[in-house]
């Protein structure tokens, strides 16, 4: 009965979407918050729930399943979705925005902050709300660069001032300091080992009730590495994953991480929310360009003919325009747009909002072209096989030839690009936001981080956290997303197999 | 051949006129001069005279498409869309923001462009096959494993840090190059020296993977296992026989891009301030100059399309089964 109800595809989605549903409207009505759906939260909800589906949909398939069984199979593969999903949650945390109502009011109608604050913003309040003055190095107690500090008898003297709140704590920073950070660490390598294995219990002992067996025979395998899928890599890059945030929930609060930067903000909660920016623009661009390619590509290649040469004049046009230039041409009409029509937008979040979607849009203008092509090939010597002509010669109209025999076996080729695109994408926006046609200046990214960090390069001694931070930060997600699409494309595409 | 270039060049001509129209619809159609003007002067207080100025200054005060006043060509000749995008077919890029002819500049700063590009080019390609063929040479053993491994950790490595690392490192901390700038003549070697070494770096990790996938390709096909079996060494067999082969579908992706070696490296120039054609894209990006983005985004595709025609003629070259017509 369990495993029926399991099996059942419909179910797992609508339990998911039923939980994002109270995410996003009961939890707001409870805690008397004023939520507020930017245009990007939408899509990534959209984005949520198609994936959902689509998982369910495909394990309810053996034939789909089977290539996705491959791909996790590999360690490295389940190490990086490990990965990946924690990336992703952060991001997801971040993406339910609301208003917070103001403390201390009047009774009457609730007054709401101005301040648009998302959930990870509530949950890394301690971390955030401790800005400093200026620059202060990882774990620093003092600030960057010195300051005149009145003395007691008259005078003045440059001295580094103490921190407001980086290492507070601590009566003598100089002596204190090391062993300070070496307990955080320990009690939280001990806290995050204990909530680790809770965890890994648990998810056994749910794991053992729905297959029907005992405990041991579950947990046997997988502590010994036996089982098909690496279960083991998985419950250890867990264990990584854990152990970090019990650091930071330790010794994040007491000291600056990452340092602060520039105006004393915490740079390991700048990068935590570039994150989402960062996602937002590997996923939701090639969301917005799958559609055309898909349609334009499938259609050049069955067609043929007029629709072929109408195709292909547009897909040539656009890929030989050099595709920063077209990015930044596009960006700068859109920067004239916004601030000519400065009463369309209420915050200036949404202002920025609507230019990290406008540049989703612009990428995925220029990047269609070549999965376009690709489809359009594909498509082209599917047409000629048996199985279709068959079909045509049994007078199957040709939307339905299009989306029962083409579509489906096309789409392990949609399947890699997307997936190798991602990165790609993720290390784009940096580059972008150098030039000066990335996200807005406002909006937390990487590229904002690496812009800002990169005029104090010429100081004495260097302001290297930030950069290091951003880097570091872009680094593992984008490891991560090669390591996967590696892993993906060898088991969908055995032809261009790197092994 | 001759006639088949001709055809190629009849042929990319409507796809030039496709983008003078999408860049000309984005930069005049979307926003209109008054806005671009607006935005220029700054939003507040701004008179429709001072407009009306900048609009002259730059000569935006014509019609877009047709001009009612005048008679005969003048039409259609004397409207913004003749001035500013038909112009671009005669190479006729107009002026700057600053009152400096764009033609002039492009042809002055096209030098250090090609200095720094031309050398990461071939420097990269070298560096690059050899890179391949010793994965492919070890192939299925523990150096190929980890070469993969080491081309994807590069790979996700962000370009802008290889030239912020690489600029701590040479230039401030071992003081073997300047951090940045240029100079005329052989003196600028010192100064490129680190952009070309940067360049060559961050281009490794992909390019050697897909090198190591075409070799990898043509290591399964039966001239191979023939050459093996007459005898002949593996070296032997990997250069004298696969690379050449695998010459065909390398050609197709890195011809295309000569043409294009001329815009320089966005990137690297600004980044090492050589004054070359992708530091002038970014400046002008960032002092939001629309008629210099126009000339380079014509330009740019001008070099893309002559870069599709190379690739082609290149096939002829060397593989001989291949016929124009």
């Amino acid at each position: 009965m369990a495993r029926g109800l399991a099996n059942n595809w419909i179910m797992m989605p609508l339990a998911s979407l039923g939980t994002i549903f109270i995410l996003l409207y009961v939890v707001p009505i409870v805690f008397a918050l004023q939520s507020l759906y930017l245009w990007t939260d939408i899509f990534i909800f959209i984005l949520m729930a198609m994936v959902f589906f689509l998982v369910s949909y495909i394990r309810s398939k053996e034939h789909l399943l089977r290539p996705w069984k491959a791909v996790f199979r590999r360690k490295m593969a389940m190490a990086s979705a490990v990965l990946l999903s924690a990336f992703i949650l952060v991001g997801m945390l971040d993406s339910i925005h609301f208003r917070l109502p103001l403390s201390g009011q009047a009774a009457g109608p609730v007054q709401y902050s101005v301040e648009v604050s998302s959930l990870l913003d509530v949950i890394t309040r301690d971390i955030h709300v401790n800005v400093e003055k200026t620059y202060s190095a990882p774990f620093a107690t003092h600030l960057f660069s010195k300051e005149s500090i009145d003395l007691p008898g008259g005078g003045s003297r440059r001295v580094y001032p103490r921190l407001k709140y980086g290492g507070a704590h601590l009566a003598d920073p100089e002596t204190e300091k090391q062993d300070d950070i070496l307990f955080k660490l320990f009690s939280s390598f001990w806290q995050g080992v204990v909530i680790w294995g809770v965890l890994v219990a648990l998810f056994m002992l749910v794991y053992s009730f729905r297959k029907g067996r005992k405990f041991s025979d579950i947990a046997l395998p997988i502590l010994k590495g036996q089982t098909s899928l690496p279960l083991r890599t998985a419950g250890l890059t867990v264990l990584v994953i854990v152990l970090m945030i019990m650091f930071v929930i330790n010794a994040g609060t007491a000291y600056h991480v990452f340092g602060t930067d520039k105006v004393g903000q915490d740079v390991l909660y700048q990068s935590l929310k570039s994150i989402r920016t960062g996602l937002v623009i590997g996923t939701l661009t090639t969301m917005v360009m799958l559609p055309f390619a898909l349609m334009m590509g499938v259609a050049a290649g069955y067609y043929q003919g007029w629709v072929d040469d109408v195709i292909q004049y547009i897909y040539t046009t656009l890929s030989s325009i050099p595709s920063v230039l077209l990015i930044a041409a596009a960006i700068l009409s859109i920067q004239v747009y916004i601030s000519n029509h400065q009463e369309l937008f209420g915050t200036s979040i949404e202002r920025a909002d609507l230019r990290l979607l406008a540049l989703c849009f612009i990428l995925g203008i220029t990047s269609w072209t070549s999965l376009c092509r690709l489809l359009r090939g594909e498509a082209f010597k599917l047409r000629e096989l048996e199985y279709i002509q068959a079909a045509k010669s049994f007078g199957v109209r040709h939307v339905k030839i299009i989306s029962r025999h083409i579509v489906p076996n096309i789409m392990h080729i949609v399947l890699i690009v997307v997936v190798l695109d991602f990165s790609g994408l993720v290390l784009a926006e940096a580059v972008l936001s150098y030039v000066g046609v990335g996200v807005d200046p406002s909006t937390d990214s990487w590229g904002n981080m690496i812009n800002g960090a990169r005029l104090e390069m010429a100081r004495e001694p260097m302001v290297w956290w930030s950069l290091m931070a951003a880097f570091s930060f872009m680094f593992i997600l984008v490891l991560a997303a090669n390591l996967f699409s590696d892993a993906v494309r060898d088991a969908f595409d055995p032809h261009q197999s790197s092994a | 051949m001759f006639a088949y270039i001709i055809r190629r060049i009849l042929y990319s001509l409507p796809i030039l006129i496709g983008v003078n129209l999408m860049t000309f619809s984005l930069f005049f159609i979307v926003n209109s001069p008054d806005d671009m003007a607006r935005m220029h002067l700054g939003q507040k207080r701004v008179t429709e005279g001072a407009i009306e100025k900048w609009k002259q200054a730059r000569g935006y005060d014509k019609p877009l498409i047709y001009n009612e006043a005048e008679s005969g060509v003048g039409k259609v000749t004397n409207t913004i869309f003749y001035d500013k995008s038909v112009r671009l077919f005669a190479f006729d890029f107009g002026y700057a923001d600053d009152g400096r002819p764009i033609g002039e500049d492009i042809l002055q700063r096209m030098w250090p462009s090609l200095a720094i590009a031309i050398p990461i080019f071939l420097v990269g390609i070298l560096v690059n096959i050899c890179f391949a063929l010793l994965l492919v040479f070890f192939r299925s053993t523990y150096i190929d494993v980890w070469g993969v491994v080491f081309s994807v950790v590069l790979m996700s490595i962000s370009t802008l840090f290889y030239i912020i690392g690489g600029q701590y490192l040479l230039g401030k901390l071992m003081q073997l190059v300047p951090i940045s700038g240029y100079d005329t003549g052989f003196s600028a070697f010192k100064f490129l020296v680190l952009p070309v070494i940067i360049g060559v770096i961050g281009g490794i990790g992909s390019s050697t993977r897909w090198y190591r996938t075409i070799f990898l390709e043509e290591i399964g096909k039966d001239y191979v296992r023939t050459a093996r079996a007459k005898g002949l060494s593996e070296i032997r067999v990997l250069f004298r026989h696969i690379l050449k082969n695998a010459m065909i579908p390398i050609l197709t992706g890195i011809v295309v891009i000569i043409p294009l070696l001329f815009m320089g490296s966005l990137l690297l120039e600004s980044f090492f301030g050589v004054p070359g054609l992708g530091s002038y894209t970014i400046d002008a990006i960032q002092s939001q100059d629309f008629a210099i983005v126009r000339s380079m985004v014509f330009l740019g595709s001008v070099l893309y399309i002559a870069g599709l025609l190379l690739t082609d003629i290149s096939y002829t070259m060397v593989d001989p089964r291949v016929r124009l017509g």
